[in-house]
């Protein structure tokens, strides 16, 4: 097997996890806790694995593209609609493998790994243990294909997938007696009916893209995302050039000059790259390039490249036209290519776009025309970002769709913290970045997205302040952050989105993972402490395990001592999320702001100028926040003396979770490393430069940010300082067990900002989310249900059903057949006429007591009647001949 | 071409060859055999018309397997009544044929243990009554004579009414008339438009009256043995069709006996209704109203495709709201029937196979949701929502089956309920007579189901266990029988498999519906070149092409 051939591991990548699911979903019960936790840990590290080969793969400098990879021939498509008006609707099952799926693939399936591993001791003894592992690797199966997916469909497909396995784990223990049991299913459905709004972007989205573009593929088999990238590793162009995207014909066409001479080269020898175009490669240049593997792109691209270009369709290695998209007529590529072609027009201008069936040139300018819609790209551009971004804010759950997130919190934490912190949630950054270049041609877009990340990131961080619960803290902080990724997509900063997507995938993990091992400790302790009472205090313990809440900051305390490793774990985890220096946070933190700032300073557009400072304003203060709510949650937890028994005896967790942990806190503090900036000395003297940005640009033809920016000695400094700031604000307030657990258990208990009469007002907004909930509520649920019930109620039934059919219209039918059935008497007519007036005065009252008997009767005068009407209505009418 | 025909005609009539046989058993001593004779012949049916499925040539646009045979010829008085026994499928039907025989032995099976069977006695009569329906629902979808077509139309009534009338639930006399009074006010009306159109074009066929119009797109409007032919005629005669079909759907607001149908009926019969009866309406709006009215069909698409948007949106929220499961179940027939009726009036490929999909999958999804609701009132004898909870507790597959139907009534891509609603978006967004604003209020459907089917998932599954009463709640179980499991594995099966490759389906009806756009289109286009402004110039361009279809002939 070649190297190149692992891109070709993506269908197993998904398989894999789908074959662990379907052995638990089947055999769960009977194989045992210990099958059960092995099935779904080495499907989980297999897909792992293969994602490693992929990314190895990808990361090699020879390769500098991604594939586009059809799955097995037993998927022959998907969804497929031949049309007259040359609109074919062709959307099939395929994948796409680049630079940003391979990032995502390692987040997903690494992250993945380590809380399927944490989960085995985690879950230990719950009685839906095999089921919990197979709904785990099934999110994992619809992560991957959501990540992996050539198609805004199929990444729909997953996208659905990873709502109904967040839908099925928050709502994981629906069963649990009483109310809680209850609020668990009500945490699921929320977050499914939110998500839902989201998906009714994703739709609207997908249909606007489709009638834009004529498809809804991201990429078409063959063709290059990045031709600047390209070029610029094939010596085309200087890496000056390609970083101001200098790549366009001009420049291709110096290079194809001198490449005619050596392209008989490669053409005779090269094993089986003719047909079945697995691999091209250049010696020269250095360049392999992987194709499709499979049929059914080929064939139809392959058609209209004869007839467009003629010769270079099956060139065994990359010509200056397959680098620049150039033997593709504009309508055979993906959306994104299509919309940078159509960009570059003025108004008015016209090229060639496509050639029908019958050989006729179809010419197209910049207007997007479709049934009675009519617009120009641009204004296209605007509404389709505006519902992808109503997607990403539903399952990023962002402004004005975060209310579910906090509420997921009722599952499981391993969930919590793979699903709702780690991966899932980050499928709407992803999204964003994956359409990197709709944003690069829509300033307005990109505002928008901008604005509705920072705002985000602010309001999360302020809710986060005044919470008490150790994982809703954490959630609002995933809502808060998750806002600083969304707010740098809006700044153009893609790369610094996906850097902190994955940098804030290894430190929450870690985080939730390490809320989960103290929850675990402390309903641990809080089972020893009942155990050892004797039976006096037996009622008294019954009341408090009524009231005992183990996720209760206020009734922790001091467990710094009973669990070391927790603590440090989840100190490394804080200092990344703080962003201080060294530790991963601070690397992808300082990246996004920098990249804001120079958004906001060398930008043209106005609104990108308005964006970048507002961003970066908005997202230092956010920081501050962060650092000060986590410091409080450090105090809170871990230090001062025991709030409660229970924190008194929490024991440290078992290995299998603590491993996971210190394995996260290893990234935690590494990760960042991966894309430590030019001048950030002394990294740079053990780490490429950006090498995590020049992994990511071969997939990203429109870094707009970023590119290659130094170091910012100033930013990094006041980044820094504003954290250490933050935290010594959070430690002179908190240190010193001062949230203290009240007489009358945890709900007592209050945060010293309470007490304060400057900030009390806000802590009570903050501890009630800003009134979001209650918001929404008010407006939308309570008139939603309001609403129906007038609807089902009020006007289909009393008034329609039963008002004006069973009593306006019978009364008027019962008339006009009185009125019938004495002049019309004539005949079979009257047969008929009289069967419906009988109906109907049998309708009228006696129906109740009626014997079946005559029921027969009537359907049989009935159905003669209906033979005696026609035949007698068509007698007279009909014309002769025929 | 003559076996293929044969094929069709033996499809159509083993229903009835089995209703037949059925006749020779004893109803008191030979139930058993009775049930299996049935559940044979449905079976048999469902085979034979696999083996037209895999004769159909997907390439051909118009009908095959055609078998036609003059069966009524009389002169009276200088008048000629001529009828035919013209059978055939296209794409569209042979869509809907495969759902008929597909849903029918899933429906008697269900049967087998209904309580309401043993209860009420005369189960040769009720199985009797499951052929004469199958018969008459696929003459429906195969007929393309028009007054054989209103013969079997009406003919559906019949078993229908019965099923409800007698094995029904509480208020089942009162449904059953409505149920009947209801349709057979609509169908009165496509009656007397059937004969205006026999009288226009000489015949009932519906391949001669399309290319008719083919030939003459403003056929309605200027007939000669008309004395005041008018503009008016075309849309009169269009609504006599669309109001009958209208009903059948039901499209808003004629949907008020469907509740009352559907709640009364008794399993089967809710199945049955929802899987395949309600088809004939949207069937009826492709095969006629737009076939025959391709310029009143574009002229109407608009007004059209609102009542379908609303019954989206209404359907929905409605069914939010209800108590009773199975009536909640129903209302989301009229939102799910909503979107076909979009995807039908937008006119275009997308849209129209979108929504002929969508008739399949709704009769998958409903059907499955109505017999898991039957499951339940075998044992819990109400329809009543409160009456249910933590069902998934004692039944965790049945509970898996029961989310997996949901997903799929909700439209969860990946499913098949997704690949019918998508494509009828699609559909509607690129069309030339509707647009942005029907798309984005159909899709917030998509939101309103996941509120309708999670709250009743939620009610009835999830949650503290209630049991039925007199029952023990520590030892009570559903107990499936084999035949309720039965039932819901076909069901399952596909709406995996449309979800994930509907291609096939989608190739059936493929060059049937392209054929039929193009010529909606092309009518639509040679009147509104003949006619640009609605003036008298109309008469003159209408005279010549009389002259030429004269010439013609």
């Amino acid at each position: 097997m070649h190297m190149d051939s692992y891109a070709n591991l993506i269908p197993l990548v998904i398989l894999v996890p789908a074959i662990g699911a379907l052995i638990n979903l089947v055999l769960g019960h009977k194989l045992g806790e210990r099958i059960s936790g092995l099935v779904g840990v080495t499907a989980s590290v297999l897909a792992f694995i293969f994602s490693v080969l992929i990314f190895a793969y990808l990361n090699d400098p020879a390769v500098v593209t991604g594939a586009v990879i059809n799955p097995v021939a037993f998927f022959d498509g998907w969804i497929r609609i031949g049309s007259e008006a040359g609109f074919n609707v062709s959307i099939p099952w395929q994948f796409r493998v680049d630079t940003i799926t391979a990032v995502m693939l390692l987040v997903v399936t690494g992250i993945g790994s380590l809380i399927h591993i944490y989960s085995i001791g985690y879950m230990h003894g719950d009685p839906k243990y095999g089921r919990f592992f197979a709904f785990l690797n099934m999110f994992l199966m619809f992560m991957l294909i959501l990540v992996s997916g050539n198609n805004f469909l199929m990444m729909f497909v997953g996208w659905e997938g990873v709502g109904l396995m967040s839908y099925l784990l928050i709502g994981f223990w629906w069963e649990k007696s009483g109310p809680v049991g209850w609020k668990n299913s009500d945490a699921g459905r929320k977050a499914m009916i939110a998500n839902r709004v989201g998906d009714f972007g994703i739709i609207m989205a997908s249909i606007l893209i489709f009638w834009t573009f004529g498809t809804l593929d991201y990429y078409s088999p063959g063709e290059v995302a990045n031709s600047c990238y390209v070029l610029e590793h094939a010596g085309a162009i200087s890496e000056l050039q390609a970083e101001h995207g200098e790549c366009d014909m001009e420049a291709v066409n110096a290079f194809a000059a001198g490449e005619a001479g050596h392209s008989e080269e490669g053409d005779a020898t090269e094993e089986g790259g003719e047909t079945e175009g697995s691999e091209h490669s250049d010696a020269n240049a250095g360049i392999v390039l992987v194709q499709h593997t499979e049929e059914t792109g080929e064939a139809e691209h392959g058609e209209g490249e004869a007839t467009a270009e003629g010769e270079h369709a099956a060139a065994p290695h990359m010509t200056a036209e397959e680098m620049t998209n150039a033997n593709f007529l504009p309508a055979q590529m993906g959306a994104f290519n299509q919309l940078a072609t159509l960009m570059q027009l003025d108004e008015g201008e016209e090229i060639l776009w496509n050639v029908d069936a019958s050989g006729n040139a179809i010419m197209r300018g910049r207007e997007v025309d479709f049934g009675p819609f009519s617009a120009d790209i641009s204004a296209m551009l605007f509404l389709i970002i505006f519902f992808l971004l109503l997607g990403a804010t539903g399952k990023s759950a962002q402004i004005p769709l975060f209310v579910w997130l906090p509420d997921a919190m009722a599952g499981p934490t391993p969930v919590s913290a793979l699903m709702h912190a780690a991966t899932m949630v980050t499928a709407g950054v992803y999204l964003l970045v994956r359409s990197n270049v709709f944003l690069a041609y829509s300033p307005e877009g990109r505002f928008l997205i901008a604005i509705i990340g920072a705002s985000t990131a602010l309001m999360a961080g302020i809710i986060a302040m005044g919470q008490w619960d150790i994982k809703r803290v954490l959630a609002f902080s995933t809502v808060s952050q998750l806002g600083f990724m969304v707010a740098a997509v809006g700044v153009g900063a893609y790369v610094a989105a996906i850097f902190h997507l994955a940098t804030h995938a290894v430190f929450k993990a870690l985080l939730f993972l390490g809320s989960g091992s103290v929850i675990h400790g402390v309903e641990h302790g809080h089972h020893h402490v009942h155990e050892h009472h004797g039976h006096d205090d037996h009622h008294d313990d019954h009341h408090d395990e009524h009231e005992f809440d183990p996720q209760d900051m206020r009734n922790m305390g001091g467990l710094r001592r009973r669990m070391p490793i927790t603590f440090l774990t989840y100190l490394a985890g804080t200092f990344a999320l703080s962003g201080l220096p060294i530790f991963a946070g601070f690397w992808s933190k300082d990246e996004i702001l920098l990249d804001a700032l120079v958004h906001g300073s060398e930008s043209t557009h106005p609104l990108d100028q308005l964006a970048g400072f507002l961003v970066f304003f908005i997202l230092l203060i956010a920081a501050a926040f962060t650092a000060f709510y986590m410091w409080r949650q450090i105090q809170m937890v871990f230090y001062g003396d025991p709030r409660s028994e229970a924190a008194a005896h929490a024991p440290e967790s078992v290995a299998s979770m603590t491993v996971p942990l210190i394995i996260l806190a290893i990234g935690a503090t590494f990760v960042g490393l991966i894309n430590v900036p030019g001048g950030a000395w002394p990294f740079t003297l053990f780490y490429k430069e950006h090498e995590f940005t020049h992994f990511l640009e071969a997939s990203m033809p429109s870094i707009t940010t970023g590119h290659v920016l130094s170091f910012n000695w100033l930013v990094a400094g006041i980044a820094t300082l504003f954290a250490f700031l933050a935290i010594f604000v959070a430690h002179s307030i908190y240190a010193g067990n001062k949230a203290v657990r009240g007489e009358h258990g945890a709900e007592d208990g209050r945060d010293p900002l309470q007490d304060q009469a400057s900030t009390s007002q806000l802590f009570v907004a903050a501890s009630r989310r800003l009134y979001w909930d209650d918001f929404y509520f008010a407006t939308v649920v309570r008139p939603y249900q309001r609403i129906a019930a007038f609807l089902a109620n009020v006007v289909d039934w009393n008034f329609w059903h039963d008002y004006v059919h069973d009593k306006v219209i019978k009364r008027g039918y019962d008339a006009i057949s009185g009125l019938l059935a004495n002049p019309l008497d004539i005949g079979l007519i009257d047969g008929a006429v009289n069967g419906i007036g009988r109906l109907v005065s049998y309708f009228s009252g006696r129906f109740r007591t009626i014997q079946t008997g005559y029921v027969r009767t009537y359907a049989v005068v009935l159905l003669l009647g209906v033979v005696a009407v026609i035949v007698l209505m068509v007698l007279p009418l009909i014309p002769t001949g025929s | 071409m003559e076996n293929a025909g044969l094929l069709t005609t033996a499809v159509l009539f083993l229903p009835l060859v089995g209703l037949t046989v059925l006749l020779f058993l004893n109803g008191k001593t030979q139930v058993e055999n009775i049930k299996w004779t049935t559940f044979g012949f449905t079976i048999l049916t469902f085979l034979a018309s696999l083996v037209m499925w895999a004769n159909f040539d997907t390439s051909v646009a118009g009908l095959q397997m055609v078998h036609q045979w003059e069966w009524l010829n009389i002169q009276v008085g200088g008048n000629t009544i001529t009828s035919t026994y013209y059978v055939g499928v296209d794409g569209l039907s042979m869509l809907l044929v495969l759902l008929t025989t597909f849903i029918m032995p899933i429906a008697v099976l269900a049967s087998f243990s209904m309580h309401v069977l043993e209860e009420r006695g005369r189960q040769k009569l009720y199985y009797g009554f499951l052929l004469l329906l199958e018969w008459a629902m696929l003459g429906v979808f195969m007929i393309q004579d028009l007054i054989i077509f209103y013969v079997f139309w009406e003919v559906t009534l019949v078993p229908m009414y019965f099923l409800i009338g007698i094995w029904g639930a509480e208020r089942r006399v009162y449904a059953a008339v409505k149920f009947f009074l209801y349709t057979m006010a609509g169908s009165i009306l496509m009656l007397i438009a059937i004969l205006y159109v026999a009288n226009v074009t000489g015949t009932f066929l519906l391949p001669e009256i399309i290319a008719q119009v083919q030939a003459n797109p403003n056929i309605w409007n200027e007939w000669s043995g008309a004395a005041s032919a008018s503009n008016v005629t075309g849309a009169l005669l269009f609504f006599g069709f669309f109001v009958a079909f209208a009903i059948k759907v039901p499209i808003f607001p004629f949907h008020s006996w469907l509740p009352d149908a559907h709640v009364q009926a008794p399993t089967t019969g809710s199945v049955i209704l929802a899987g395949v009866l309600l088809k004939m309406g949207t069937y009826g709006l492709v095969r006629f109203n737009l076939s025959m009215f391709p310029e009143q069909s574009v002229q109407y698409a608009g007004f059209i495709a609102l009542l379908g948007v609303i019954g989206i949106i209404y359907g929905a929220w409605v069914s939010y709201a209800q108590t009773d499961v199975k009536k909640l179940v129903a209302y989301t027939s009229i939102s799910h029937l909503g979107f076909v009726v979009v995807g039908i009036f937008a006119l275009n490929s997308q849209g129209i196979q979108g929504a002929t999909l969508q008739m399949v999958n709704h009769g998958i999804s409903t059907g499955g949701l109505f017999l898991i609701v039957g499951i339940m009132y075998e044992r819990y004898h109400t329809k009543a929502m409160d009456a249910y909870g933590g069902i998934w507790r004692i039944a965790p597959a049945f509970g898996a089956v029961a989310l997996i139907v949901s997903l799929s009534s909700m439209g969860l891509p990946g499913l098949n309920g997704f690949i019918g609603e998508f494509t009828i978006l699609l559909g509607s967004l690129g069309s030339n007579y509707l647009g942005f604003f029907f798309t984005l209020f159909a899709t917030l459907g998509v939101i309103m189901a996941a509120v309708y089917i999670l709250y009743m998932f939620q009610h009835v599954f999830m949650g503290e266990l209630k049991v039925p009463h007199g029952e023990d709640a520590g030892t009570f179980s559903l107990n499936l029988k084999w035949n309720e499991v039965a039932v819901l594995i076909p069901i399952i099966v596909l709406i995996f498999w449309i979800g994930v490759q509907p291609g096939g389906f989608f190739d059936i009806m493929s060059a049937s519906t392209n054929e039929l756009v193009s010529h909606v289109e092309t009518a639509h286009t040679e009147v509104m070149d003949a006619n640009p402004v609605e003036t008298n110039a109309e008469f003159a361009y209408v005279g010549e092409t009389v002259v030429t279809s004269d010439a013609a002939e």
